[in-house]
């Protein structure tokens, strides 16, 4: 690689995988998460708590990628996007319970990831991100053209949503939230599940130091192809709950600047950390709640000062600095208590 | 016949506008190890700039060629002495991240200032009408693009191979420990290097302002192609991004006038073929790992 610069760094800085090693501590974060996830729609209004658990299931789709395998996927619409338009066409023309759409739509990514996936990986680093846009730009297009499928610019429309029998209209958005939330609460917990297992930490050893994980045997480009399609997988379940939230579906979830958003949740919340995703996600939208509501029609003016403003100088994100702070503050504490404990390292 | 040709002159005017800026992305990348995703707001505001010029000041294209590479010169210098440098050490993503960062702010800002209705240009009327050229007609701005445009990409490569500097810029992106080693002060060259690349963006952006539809989202599409065009050449090459550059203009013509529901798809479908091909690229060298 051509550089003049000093040998970079990688996208993360190299931390332990399980985070605090404090199991009771996993626990309650567990369960605050799960009391804060059900509590949600009574304090914010239900479809724009639907949308936050959504595009925090989304970030953390990506975050399997880019924070535990090094890869910046910068066209994850296409996988949002294309599982939202599936899951609105099943939802529509079908007449299925809208869970059934939405593994469709999800089954779709997955199934378009695996080209897309088995290309990009053949370049990494910043190539891969510049591959992956292009990749979904392609998408983009299609949707753009394909007008007779997609309803092109103005959007498939009147996405119902049948739920085993029963009807759910737009004012029943409270008891649709609890009706979805299990399927992206199964996708956070099938992310956890991924980079916590030795696939995943596979995946980790590839993002550190792709030639020594080669050097060991693995396969290395089959791992990544393997993450890419489940996260793609992961992004479907999160945009085809989108589509069915909103009961309408738009080019703009295909277009670059959603891929760019969910990067921004992603870094904002801090790369490498699962519960980064979740807390970036939930300020932006809330953020972009707040600014649509006060009448403010230059978010992109927001989102984009938020991104250098993090990129320059606030690199761990959110909930990456907080694990910075408290891994250190829990060093200090046990070198204190091995040094007052009657010195047992010499 | 005479079709093929007249849609051959349209592809290689809109690969002139690709093969230009992917030069100045070439050129940051090789030198900075930067991808400036901020490429396609550089070559929308020196658009907007040309048509602002035109506007108040009446300042024809002539001195728009002129004056907004310029101008952009040293709007690239500020946009790298403010952030870009400060994240040269890290990982190449961070300034793409940055520079993602930095166009959604530039495209908001021209889209609050000048709306979202296109800026009329009219080029100088030399430059309008037809030419006829051994019995086929063109039109005159399309060859005039394409011609100046050439003239600017050889004047770069011989810049590049026949002067001191060049030698340096180049030493600087094949070598870049041995050309410290050698005494270079490769430091040096960053800043102009970044401004060179952000100028001729805007020189690109010039040239289309009469050709395209002045907007602040005219830099979106691009920038995305732009990327398409640089995998295509292979992103180390200077003369690869050039080569791309005309390459994707004419698939792009060509693919309008025979297959318009597919003229945009057929770019990244090339790009997935070379990827499959040659991964480096066109005219890329082989590379370790990254």
């Amino acid at each position: 690689m051509s550089q003049s610069t000093a040998t970079p760094a990688p996208v993360t800085e190299a931390h332990p995988v399980v985070a605090a090693a404090n199991p009771r501590l996993r626990w309650v974060l567990l369960a605050g998460g799960l009391v804060a996830a059900l509590a949600l729609p009574w304090f914010v209004y239900p479809p724009v708590a639907m949308d936050i658990v959504a595009m925090a299931l989304f970030a953390i789709a990506l975050d399997i990628l880019l924070g535990y395998t090094g890869l910046l996927s910068f066209g994850h619409a296409a996988f949002w996007g294309s599982s939202a338009y599936v899951t609105g066409l099943i939802a529509t023309n079908y007449g299925v319970p809208f869970p059934v759409a939405i593994i469709g739509g999800a089954l779709f990514a997955m199934i378009l990831a695996l080209p897309a996936g088995y290309l990009s990986v053949r370049r990494s680093g910043i190539y891969f991100a510049m591959v992956t846009l292009a990749f979904a730009q392609m998408v983009y297009f299609v949707g753009y053209q394909w007008s007779g499928l997609t309803g092109g610019e103005n959007g498939l429309q009147g996405v119902p949503r049948h739920f085993f029998g029963v009807e759910l209209v737009e004012t029943d958005s409270f008891y649709f939230y609890y009706a979805a939330l299990p399927i992206l609460l199964l996708g956070m917990w099938a992310a956890w599940r991924i980079v916590h297992s030795p696939f995943g930490r596979v995946l980790v050893s590839i993002r550190d130091n792709t030639q020594r994980a080669r050097a060991l045997g693995y396969e290395v480009d089959k791992y990544k192809v393997v993450a890419f399609v489940l996260s793609a997988g992961l992004t479907g379940l999160a945009g085809g709950v989108f589509a069915i939230n909103h009961g309408f579906v738009a080019l703009t979830e295909l277009h670059w600047s959603t891929s760019g958003e969910v990067v921004l949740m992603t870094v904002l919340g801090g790369i490498g950390t699962l519960w980064g995703g979740v807390l970036g996600a939930t300020l932006a939208v809330l953020l972009a709640d707040y600014l649509a509501s006060s009448g403010f029609d230059g978010i992109d003016l927001v989102t984009g000062s938020v991104f250098v403003l993090v990129v320059l100088l606030f690199r761990r994100g959110l909930w990456g600095t907080v694990r910075h702070q408290w891994l250190a503050w829990q060093q200090r504490r046990s070198s204190r208590r091995t040094r007052s404990g009657g010195g047992t390292r010499r | 016949m005479n079709a093929l040709l007249q849609y051959a002159v349209q592809g290689l005017a809109a690969g002139s506008f690709y093969a230009l800026a992917a030069l100045g992305l070439a050129i940051i990348f090789g030198v900075l190890g930067v991808v400036n995703f901020a490429h396609g707001a550089f070559y929308m505001l020196g658009a907007v700039t040309a048509a602002v010029l035109l506007d108040t000041l009446n300042l024809t294209l002539w001195w728009s060629l002129l004056v907004v590479p310029v101008l952009m010169f040293a709007f690239g210098v500020v946009v790298e002495r403010l952030f870009v440098q400060w994240l040269l050490r890290l990982d190449p993503l961070y300034n793409f991240l940055l520079t993602f960062g930095l166009t959604l702010v530039l495209v908001e800002l021209v889209k609050q200032k000048y709306g979202v209705s296109g800026l009329p240009y009219t080029p100088p009327e030399a430059l309008q009408g037809r030419v006829e050229l051994a019995g086929v007609v063109l039109p005159r701005y399309q060859l005039f693009v394409f011609l100046f445009s050439v003239a600017i990409c050889v004047l770069v490569w011989l810049v590049m191979t026949r002067t001191r500097v060049g030698m340096i810029v180049r030493a600087s992106t094949e070598k870049p420990e041995l050309a410290r080693a050698l005494g270079i002060n490769v430091g040096r060259w960053v800043t102009p290097v970044f401004g060179f690349g952000v100028a001729i963006a805007g020189l690109a952006g010039v040239l289309s302002a009469p050709f395209r539809a002045i907007t602040a989202d005219m830099g979106n599409n691009f920038a995305i192609i732009l990327f398409a065009v640089v995998v295509i050449g292979g992103l180390g090459s200077i003369v690869g991004a050039v080569v791309a550059g005309f390459l994707v203009g004419l698939v792009e013509a060509f693919g309008q006038a025979y297959a318009p529901t597919f003229a945009q798809v057929l770019i990244f479908v090339l790009m997935a073929l070379v990827i499959l091909v040659r991964p480096a690229g066109l005219f890329g060298r082989k590379e370790a790992t990254a």
